[in-house]
């Protein structure tokens, strides 16, 4: 199964990282480790209300503290229109990352940065915005989707008109609504579907507000010079989109601006937009000093980008064999409080995994009181997998066809049109179904090899119930533009530069990718995140597209070097350079002369310029990758506890670079789909504040909540990558949700179309059902 | 504002006399008074033990000591780990078991697994669970991080035996 088509020498290996050292010494440094002479240390006052206009701000008896050097609000940010920017994980409003930055004329959740105060240390800071007056007037707030869609509903933004895309034909309407935006999608024909289906199964879904939950919170140290130069220092998912963002908000063209990527601490697509680094710039230039901005977990948790809520209802046709001959779907995203949901990423991705005949889905991106929603980790298609995945289990179910079979019967090929009208390449949807169906997990009996279970004898014992869930998932991942430079030295070693910030260990699989195509070692590589004025522009660490893209761009610059080394060889033994080849890591001539890369490389100098290869990429062939799940659970029939008892995450991963992090990203997601599954939801008083926001009451997993993640990695490889890569980072967290309900559905008969499943909820249903 | 004290401790085996706020962490004063920034700061009230520092012999969350109370205090954080040349195991096997990915969870995890192997050399994967289930993770799924303090535990003990 695991075979990919080509042989190679670093690729599929397990070198160390190069920046591991650091890491497990404390050495690395962090957004929050950096400390600049005269440092100012800043603070935000945020909003107590979920809805509410600001009438006034005083910021006079702040200003007054001894060791106050600045305090700053939304006016003292230029004053900027509606302009929608490209951010790599999606578009974004300019104006509304203004605005979510410090808030302009109102708050629409609680926390809601309104004012920010730049002092001699972090606690001055913090009391001088305990002495900000803001004169609020409270509006009434809605928190709710469904909600939030009426007529009566309270209204967030007044200049809100829906927005119709794809091949919805909304016309703007004359009256504000908080529905933003309308997607429309539709293939073949919808009621002739589901009047040749056998059987029609339409179910309601709701899902809760759920965070990244990255344990760094955000952070930004920014310097804005006399000479008008501004740097900033932050831990983000994007240098370079931090910068286009600085550009836009502070009015400056990017060649004022420096963004220099600090290591990031986790960021899962939270870490995209620029919270922070707007606000310390203008407190260092209204201060002339650095000034650094470092938020607290309850920060991170209301007033950064969670994934949203949603309610779902999707209805699926299937005839007597169990082909699906219609499926329709209608989802709707609680925004936040701007516009901006992954709805569009839901909308494409929620049939993606089958051969749909007749499909037709209506996503909706509407505005709520909750925290502005962004990326999280193959953005909208946890959600949308959810509903889809429990729908065809229950369909094989009543069918009585196996839940692998069923989607087998369905799976997209090469061919396959997608709803969206998107028709896939080579894809291993088939494959990954297939290694889940092979696998020792599959094969065995609930609770073999099981955490906390003996065996089998303890599966059943009056008070505690067992079961297997099984689902799938699809992410598009993305191509996007990268670019490295690689120089060659002396000692026969490369020093690699990336624009690529480093959140899981990409340093190694780029720097493995250049050393494949030179013929040199891993350790002969040396990469380098460095900053936006000296490397060109790269994307966002995010859409699971590092290691194909930086790789591709580390590829091409390691051909560029190998022309550069051929037509040198050349130089050297006086020949032409057509009779000189690389091969193999070897730079070999006529009658036998060859030089080792090295031995190249040590006469680099003596022979005329430095080597320094290029490479830059730009390539829409990413390759969707798709997983598939088991998990078996033990359900506590009197507390509701749901136990994972063993879970095992098949996935085609294209070529897997540098397999252990690959088997990372999957298990890592996988932990975070059962966090969303099982526990992980924001609590909303009536007043709309959260009442959980630290990690004691938003309980991610711990280590002793999970058992150890089983992972069958499908080698399918990327025809549209020069060593097959697909993707991996983002679709292991699309099925978890939906395979965990799936299994909890088998152990108890209870069907749980709400996330979480918590405990009290699962005890709520079991009792109902009694 | 009150006025600073001195506090008298020992970090990492040398003596540290350093001035602090009553209201100052001991997290705080280790990253920004004595700029030692590998012990890290995920939550700052408990919960995630980014921050685990050896205080006493016992692991803590140095966010929620008070930086007065170090006053004669025995305090190791993740600069002590390391000897003077190459890594210690748990550091080692951090990196061949690929147990970590954005890193900054790492210094807490690794000190409170040493304190865990100096309590309990050869723990069953439940004893690590149950001992590690105070810090927090977001990137691995745990698993790798298991696996990583069993081999530690196994290279330890060769080593012991040898």
């Amino acid at each position: 199964m695991a075979t990919a088509e080509k042989k190679y020498k670093v690729i599929g290996t397990r070198p160390i990282r190069h920046d591991g050292v650091d890491k497990v010494t404390g050495r690395a440094k962090y957004g929050a480790d950096l400390h600049l002479t005269g440092m100012l240390y800043g603070a935000i006052l945020r909003s107590p209300h979920a809805h509410a206009r600001i009438k006034s701000i005083d910021t006079s008896k702040a200003e007054a503290l001894p060791g106050v050097r600045a305090v700053v609000t939304n006016a003292d940010l230029p004053q900027i229109g509606s302009k929608i920017a490209d951010l790599g994980e999606g578009m974004f409003n300019l104006q509304h990352i203004s605005r979510i930055a410090l808030a302009c004329e109102k708050v629409t959740y609680k926390g809601h940065a309104v004012a920010a105060v730049a002092a001699d240390n972090i606690h001055i800071a913090q009391e001088a915005t305990a002495l900000i007056e803001v004169d609020y007037e409270p509006l009434p707030h809605v928190m709710d989707v469904r909600e939030a869609m009426r007529d009566d509903a309270p209204i967030l933004h007044e200049d809100v008109r829906t927005e119709a895309f794809a091949s919805a034909t909304d016309e703007p309407g004359d009256q504000p609504t908080n529905i933003a935006k309308h997607f429309f999608h539709e293939k073949g024909n919808i009621e002739e579907g589901f009047s040749a289906a056998h059987l029609v199964l339409e179910r309601e879904f709701t899902t809760a507000t759920v965070h990244q939950g990255y344990i760094e919170p955000h952070n930004a140290t920014a310097l804005w010079n006399p000479d008008g130069q501004i740097t900033v220092w932050t831990s983000t998912q994007g240098t370079f989109v931090v910068r286009e963002q600085l550009s836009g908000l502070l009015q400056e063209p990017i060649s004022k601006i420096k963004v220099v990527p600090m290591e990031i601490g986790g960021g899962f697509g939270g870490k995209i937009v620029a919270y922070l680094p707007p606000v310390a710039a203008i407190l260092s230039k209204k201060s002339g000093r650095p000034v650094q901005l470092v938020m607290d977990r309850t920060e991170v948790l209301e007033a950064t980008g969670p994934t949203p809520g949603s309610y779902m209802k999707v209805k699926i046709g299937v005839d007597s064999e169990g082909l699906i001959t219609a499926a329709d779907a209608y989802i709707a995203f609680e925004a936040g409080g701007f516009p901006g949901s992954p709805i569009p990423a839901a909308s494409m991705t929620v049939f993606a995994c089958y051969e749909i005949p007749n499909g037709r889905v209506n996503g909706y991106d509407v505005c709520v009181n909750k925290p502005a929603t962004k990326a999280y980790r193959a953005p909208g298609a946890t959600q949308a997998a959810f509903a889809v995945e429990s729908v065809l289990d229950e369909i094989a179910e009543q069918l009585n066809i196996d839940p692998l079979e069923l989607r087998l019967k369905n799976a997209a090929v090469e061919g396959t049109r997608r709803v969206d009208g998107v028709e896939f390449a080579r894809i291993g949807m088939r494959e990954t179904v297939e290694a889940i169906q092979q696998s020792d997990h599959w094969k065995s009996e609930i609770g073999d090899g099981a955490r906390h279970i003996e065996g089998p004898a303890h599966y059943d014992d009056g008070n505690k119930r067992c079961g297997r869930g099984f689902a799938a998932g699809f992410w598009f991942n993305a191509g996007l533009k990268s670019a490295v430079t690689a120089t060659v030295r002396t000692d026969g070693t490369v020093a690699l530069l990336e624009g690529s910030t480093d959140i899981g260990g990409s340093r190694a699989g780029i720097a493995m990718q250049l050393a494949e195509t030179l013929g040199i070692t891993a350790e002969e590589v040396t990469p380098t995140v460095v900053d936006t004025d000296s490397i060109g522009y790269t994307d966002v660490t995010g859409g699971s597209r590092v290691t194909f893209a930086t790789g591709w761009a580390a590829y091409e610059a390691a051909l560029d070097i190998q022309r550069q080394m051929v037509k040198r060889a050349a130089l050297i033994w006086d020949c032409n350079a057509d009779d000189v080849c690389y091969e193999d890591g070897r730079i070999v001539g006529p009658a036998d002369k060859s030089f080792t890369f090295g031995e190249l490389a040590a006469q680099v100098h003596k022979t005329g310029e430095p080597i320094i290869g290029r490479g830059s990429s730009d390539h829409n062939t990413p390759g969707g990758a798709f997983a598939a799940h088991i998990v078996d659970v033990q359900v506590d029939l009197e507390t509701g506890k749901v136990e994972i008892l063993r879970f095992t995450a098949a996935q085609d991963v294209g070529t897997a670079i540098h397999p252990a992090y690959v088997e990372g990203q999957i298990q890592g997601a996988a932990v975070q789909g059962i966090g969303w599954a099982l526990n992980e939801e924001y609590f909303f008083d009536d007043a709309g504040e959260m009442r959980n926001a630290t990690f004691l009451d938003y309980r991610i997993p711990t280590c002793y909540d999970v058992p150890m993640i089983e992972t069958i990695l499908v080698e399918v490889p990327n025809p549209g990558h020069p060593y097959g890569v697909r993707g991996v980072g983002e679709v292991p967290i699309v099925p978890p949700p939906a395979a965990i309900a799936n299994a909890i559905y088998a152990a108890t008969g209870v069907r749980m179309p709400n996330l979480p499943i918590s405990p009290p909820n699962l005890l709520h249903a079991l009792l109902e059902n009694k | 504002m009150s006025s600073k004290r001195i506090v008298t401790c020992n970090i990492n085996g040398r003596p540290e006399e350093f001035l602090c706020q009553s209201r100052q962490t001991l997290l705080e004063v280790l990253r920004d008074v004595l700029d030692m920034t590998g012990t890290k700061e995920g939550c700052s009230n408990g919960n995630c033990g980014a921050c685990t520092v050896q205080f006493n012999g016992r692991p803590v969350d140095s966010c929620l000591v008070l930086a007065v109370e170090a006053n004669g205090a025995e305090i190791e954080t993740i600069e002590s780990v390391a000897p003077a040349e190459g890594l210690d195991a748990l550091q080692n096997a951090f990196l061949e078991e690929a147990a970590l990915q954005c890193g900054i969870c790492t210094p807490g995890f690794i000190i409170q697994a040493r304190a865990l192997l100096n309590e309990n050399p050869n723990p069953t994967e439940e004893e690590i669970r149950f001992y590690l289930a105070g810090n927090l993770c977001r990137c691995t799924g745990y698993d790798k991080i298991v696996r990583a303090v069993q081999a530690a535990a196994q290279s330890r003990m060769a080593s012991a035996t040898t």
